[in-house]
């Protein structure tokens, strides 16, 4: 595979390559010299046509970590800003000679496009509504720190299904490695179709709780009570928003995920961010290593990754 | 033969063939034991001695070793690993493993660092461990322990304790196992 | 000079035969058979009928003249086997005033295929005020239409078709036609693809099939108000061919088109981010496809338009929900018909000759019937030749055909314009 464009191209086994791979760059990290001259000499263009501040700095710390020479195409300051299509930018940017890009835009299916038009590595870090496959690694990767498998286990995945890329991406993820998923949302924030998705849905994030090991909660856009998707975000608190009266009907050994930035006192209430059984900050750690193991395979290990349905 | 040499040794994927016996176990013993005596002799004792075995072929190596230095000191130094993969100039030949770990037990900041390995041929996995030592600190020494010394180096590095010093072609292969050593070919 | 067509098959609103068809000047002198002229063209092993027409065809000019003219597409309708094309009014400026209208009859004077100008219910396309309709259709205009966007404003669209019923005085006694882009804004806006399972996997943003049928229902509710003549463009959805067939069964005066995209593509086909899948309304599901199919099957849907809408290659090349909607479809409108349409002949001729013709107002010219004292406008094609589908190839300026390299099934070989051979074995003549 010359790209990582989206989760389901990995499969289970290409995802465990990764997860297996991110050991040894968790040891590197950990170094008091935390950086290794694997990809000396290799360029990576970051092409965020969005914001995403903690996105490109765990890529940029994984990058230079192996070596790497980075360069940001500045978007907003750019060219782009005067007009230019995407494929001149992509074309641009191949002839001077980068080996990866690493790409977020707001539209679905931006990465894929991009393949057509340069012969370096394509990253997807995040396309619209669609995948952002860096991220389910890396809760994957979370998730594998505390639990031996993901095998048979319960994950309830909350909020915003219908406008979340890292929905679409953990759910994929975590039920290629076995687990089982459950999305609780208001009908109004699910996907049209949930035909083919591998999930049971649930209005009552009561009735899901005592059985999940995980409860992954989506960030709650301020923007969707403007579309009538909501009346408030009270009235989600009240029926989604993990109280910490709600925690309680957790099992001892069930986990808090994230992706940030966390609305707190929305999705989730400021005690349960900060309980011992959240685990958003070790996401945070993870995916530096995770990131690292992506960029390695696809530049420097001369390796096949596994995986291929593209 | 550890499975990443096997697979990146031409012709790539290829089996290892004995030839012949180049050392029984009971030789490889006698030298372990030799180079452990070598090893005290030259540090004046095992004061700030640490062994670090490289991945993967060195990495029992550099265990046994400890337990010979146990046998007739008394006293066991630190045994870490390292994998070079990552220092590599010839990256992509040598695929990172994940059950290659570096596991490095203490500060190497002013210690006598024992690299140890199974065979000794270009010098460049040498030359990749002594670039990741760097990134562990400065140690007051760095030495070169190894099984079997084959020749045909790229760079300018030479053992310090050499198990058995085998004159091959650089088409055969050598393969350092618990029970000896033996000189053969791989074959597809 | 004379011409005869020799040893085809007709076909017409009249029957199948076989024949031979002369012409004299742009009229059909004679048909039958051991007929003589001074030209002789070939028709052996073909289909000879009327010339195509097309309801429903982007022209791009004026504004948009990178991506098509008139005389660009123009030929490539007649490369495509159609005499007459309707021109759809979101050029810009927008076909809503005489001098526009004016302008593109010009322009359209020395194109190889017939152009009829369609022009806009509302000022600018903006739905807030009524074009000056009767003097439109003074100049000949016989289809008023917002096409690209739907009339959203419900008072507004009932005082157009109540409007449109006295224009007789202006057209010769004429009636006109309000045909409809039927899509409801709020519900469809932010949406570039069908809405359902493929957009929910892709997360591409999706239009809902009642966008469309709302405003289907809406219509014909006021065709059945106003007694005005509706006609709903590019159906697409199963809902949709429903309701027109009940309409049509309660006798109300609406008509119906279906693309080729919509009875040959479906949502799935976005699956790649191709923008050039991305077209309004968009691809739909397989139900709505087999839909589209039974519609054109029963006569609930009237013809087969093309939606010819071409797009310049950076257009196409926008992320896909940035990207503008449309395909190319002119070239490759027969064929697609032949190959995927389990249809009689007759049938299939008819949804693409006599009955847009009686739509559009132009039945005196085109359409057919194949007989003595016509105007000379037919297409003869090739019903079993294979070919390849490339954009690169066609007459459009631009390329954005979704069916790139398919094979399909069934060429015009010649198109004869006013008694004149525009398309001689496949080629071009002007």
């Amino acid at each position: 595979m010359r790209h990582l464009l989206s989760i389901e191209d990995l499969g289970a086994a290409g995802i465990n390559e990764i997860l297996d791979l991110s050991d040894t760059f968790v040891e590197v990290s950990g170094r008091s010299i935390p950086k290794v001259p694997a990809l000396r000499g290799k360029t990576v263009a970051w092409l965020f046509y969005e914001d995403s501040t903690r996105t490109r700095l765990s890529f940029e710390t994984a990058a230079k970590r192996l070596s790497a020479d980075t360069m940001n195409f500045g978007v907003s300051s750019s060219s782009v800003n005067k007009g230019e299509g995407l494929r001149d930018t992509v074309e641009t940017i191949t002839a001077m000679g980068v080996d990866a890009i690493v790409v977020r835009h707001a539209s679905p299916g931006v990465p894929w496009q991009i393949t057509r038009w340069t012969d370096a590595c394509v990253i997807n870090a995040g396309d619209g509504w669609h995948q952002h496959p860096t991220q389910a690694l890396l809760d994957c990767y979370t998730l594998r720190q505390h639990f031996d498998s993901l095998e048979g286990r319960h994950i309830a995945i909350v909020g915003d299904i219908k406008h979340s890329r890292v929905a679409r991406s953990d759910l994929l993820a975590f039920t290629m490695l076995g687990a089982e998923v459950t999305l609780v949302a208001p009908q109004t924030l699910l996907p049209p179709s949930l035909e083919g998705w591998p999930a049971k849905t649930s209005h009552d994030i009561d009735a899901v709780l005592p059985s999940a090991d995980v409860v992954y909660l989506l960030r709650m856009q301020r923007e969707r009570m403007h579309e009538a998707l909501l009346p408030s975000l009270r009235e989600y608190r009240a029926g989604y928003g993990l109280t910490l009266d709600r925690c309680a009907l957790l099992a001892d050994h069930a986990l808090v995920m994230h992706p940030g930035p966390m609305n707190r006192g929305v999705e989730i209430d400021p005690e349960v961010a900060d309980l011992d059984r959240s685990v958003v900050v070790e996401q945070v750690a993870n995916g530096v290593a995770v990131r690292m193991a992506v960029l390695y395979l696809l530049l420097g290990s001369g390796v096949e990754l596994t995986g291929g349905a593209r | 033969m550890a499975e990443r040499e096997r697979r990146m040794t031409p012709p790539f994927g290829g089996v290892f063939q004995a030839r012949s016996e180049v050392l029984s176990a009971d030789d490889m013993e006698r030298a372990l034991r030799r180079i452990s005596h070598e090893i005290i002799e030259r540090n004046h004792g095992l004061d700030g001695v640490v062994l670090i075995g490289l991945q993967t072929g060195g990495v029992w190596l550099a265990e046994r070793l400890g337990q010979q230095l146990q046998d007739i000191e008394g006293i066991t130094p630190p045994v870490g690993t390292l994998d070079v993969a990552l220092y590599r100039d010839d990256i992509g030949l040598r695929p990172v493993l994940p059950e290659a770990a570096t596991a490095i037990p203490v500060d190497l900041a002013g210690r006598i660092v024992v690299l140890v390995d199974d065979v000794l041929f270009t010098g460049r996995t040498i030359r990749a461990a002594l670039d990741a030592i760097t990134d562990f600190g400065r140690p007051r020494a760095v030495q070169l322990a190894v099984m079997v010394d084959r020749g045909h180096r790229e760079l300018p590095i030479r053992p310090d304790f050499v198990g058995k010093n085998l004159p091959t072609r650089r088409d055969e292969a050598v393969d350092v196992h618990e029970h000896g050593v033996d000189l053969g070919e791989m074959v597809k | 000079m004379s011409l005869v067509i020799k040893g085809g098959t007709l076909v017409d609103a009249t029957g199948t035969r076989r024949g031979d068809v002369r012409i004299e000047g742009d009229t059909i002198a004679a048909v039958g058979d051991g007929l003589t002229a001074d030209r002789t063209i070939d028709a052996g092993g073909c289909v000879v009928s009327p010339g195509f027409v097309d309801l429903h065809t982007h022209l791009r000019q004026p504004g948009r003249e990178q991506a098509e003219t008139i005389e660009t597409g123009g030929r490539g309708a007649a490369l495509g086997g159609f005499t007459a094309v309707v021109a759809m009014p979101n050029t810009d400026p927008c076909m809503d005033s005489a001098a526009v209208i004016r302008e593109v009859i010009e322009w359209a004077r020395t194109a190889p295929c017939d152009v009829f100008p369609t022009a806009a219910i509302t000022v600018g396309r903006r739905g807030e005020a009524l074009s000056p309709m009767a003097e439109l259709a003074q100049l000949g205009v016989r289809i008023f239409t917002d096409d690209g966007d739907g009339v959203q404003d419900d008072r507004l669209m009932k005082r157009a078709l109540e409007y449109s019923v006295g224009l007789t005085p202006f057209t010769g006694g004429q009636s006109v036609t309000l045909a409809q882009h039927c899509e409801v804004s709020v519900l469809s806006e932010g949406g570039s693809m069908h809405e359902g399972e493929w957009s929910s996997r892709l997360g591409i943003p999706g239009q809902p099939s009642e966008a469309e049928e709302l405003m289907v229902m809406r219509d014909i509710a006021l065709a059945r108000a106003t007694g005005a003549r509706v006609h709903l463009q590019h159906l697409s959805t199963e809902g949709s061919v429903e309701m027109v067939r009940r309409a049509k069964a309660a006798g109300l005066a609406v008509t119906a088109e279906a693309t080729t995209h919509h009875f040959t593509l479906t949502d799935a086909c976005c699956a790649d981010y191709d923008p050039v899948f991305k077209v309004h309304p968009p691809l739909r599901g397989d139900r709505d496809v087999d839909a589209v199919k039974a519609g054109l099957a029963d006569g609930t849907i009237d013809a087969i338009a093309t939606d010819h809408a071409p797009h310049t290659r950076d257009s196409k090349e926008l992320p896909f929900d940035q990207a503008p909607p449309g395909m190319l479809g002119l070239e490759t409108a027969l064929a697609l018909a032949l190959t995927e349409l389990d249809i009689p002949l007759e049938t299939l001729i008819g949804l693409l000759t006599w009955r847009p013709a009686r739509i559009a107002g132009i039945d005196d010219v085109h359409g057919g019937p194949l007989v003595a004292g016509h105007q000379a406008n037919l297409c003869v094609f090739d019903p079993e030749l294979e070919w390849q589908v490339a954009g690169a190839a066609m007459a459009s300026r631009s390329e954005n055909s979704p069916y790139e390299g398919r094979t399909v099934r069934g060429r015009a070989r010649h198109t004869v314009l006013h008694g004149e051979v525009v398309v001689h074995d496949g080629e071009a003549q002007r």
